[in-house]
């Protein structure tokens, strides 16, 4: 097994992950390019188990594992997150986000919570 | 070059090329699919490779889940069907710091291998899998959960706007809510 052909392919991949990242405009499309930098980094993560004979077996496998469950928190709170964001705005174009706005309020402006009792 | 070198360069071939179609299509739903393809062959790769529970795990939770809550989320932010065009920004800078990114690893990474062979070790069955997690790594895996849990907190209090204010905002979202019941 030569080891240099699935490196290339992680490398690969997580260029492809950061050209995703910085070149689509949707939420949702940037959070698929953040899946391919982390499979990138899983498929590291296995070869070099292969690669480098480690004091503990399966060490790399191991830390697969550990990755692909960080991804699925990351996706579950990403995904909640571009949800509100699509509830407030309307839209889901990262570029559209303005950092530095205070938050929209929640009620329209004037009416006073006793008004609001 | 033997069967596993020709099933390597084959899948990785694929995943690559399912990768490129995810972050250029110009179609939304089609690159939740492309990415399908590209976890796919990524999970055959792992199978290769003698990781055969990470290839399963990967196949449960990557193209069983992650996969179909984006799916979900393109349909809930109700995304054009068809073709759109203003889903890229112009990107000659991601152009360069990917292509950046991707040569310089793979320059480095070809740079330290050079075309040279390894022995296959065992396979990564569950069993040696599941005796490494629970003797030598229990202390992350314990970390790991607890980091679930918080996320699935986090998660539900994100999506609902009645919790985590405060004050006499809290009280009058809460006087306006149709349901009861803020807890």
């Amino acid at each position: 097994m030569r080891p240099v052909i699935p490196y290339v392919t992680a490398a690969l991949l997580f260029g492809l992950g950061v050209y995703g990242v910085l070149r689509r405009r949707n939420a949702v499309l940037v959070l698929m390019a953040v899946e391919l930098m982390l499979n990138a980094v899983n498929l590291i993560l296995v070869t070099a188990d292969t690669t480098v004979r480690a004091v503990l077996p399966h060490s790399g496998q191991v830390f697969a594992l550990f990755v692909i469950v960080l991804a699925a928190a990351e996706i579950g709170v990403g995904l909640a997150i571009v949800l509100q964001l699509y509830r407030l705005r309307a839209t889901v174009a990262v570029d559209d986000v303005a950092l530095t706005e205070p938050p929209v309020p929640a009620r329209p402006v004037g009416q006073s919570a006793e008004a609001a009792r | 070059m033997t069967g596993a070198d020709l099933l390597l360069l084959a899948l990785g071939a694929v995943a690559v090329g399912a990768g490129v179609l995810v972050v250029t299509t110009k179609q939304l739903v089609r690159a939740g699919l492309y990415l399908v393809v590209c976890l796919g062959a990524l999970a055959g790769d792992y199978l290769v490779l003698g990781a055969e529970l990470v290839a399963w795990v990967q196949v449960l939770i990557y193209v069983g889940a992650v996969v179909v809550l984006l799916l979900f989320a393109v349909m809930l932010t109700r995304a054009p069907i068809g073709a759109s065009d203003d889903l890229d920004r112009p990107g000659w800078p991601a152009a360069l710091i990917g292509g950046g990114a991707g040569l310089g690893l793979s320059v480095l990474l070809v740079d330290a291998y050079r075309w040279s062979t390894v022995t296959m070790p065992g396979a990564g069955t569950a069993e040696r899998l599941g005796e490494q997690i629970f003797t030598s790594w229990v202390l992350p895996f314990e970390v790991l959960s607890v980091l679930l849990l918080s996320a699935l907190v986090g998660a539900v209090v994100l999506s609902r706007p009645d919790i985590g204010r405060r004050g006499d905002d809290a009280e009058a979202s809460a006087g306006s809510l149709t349901s009861g019941g803020r807890r």
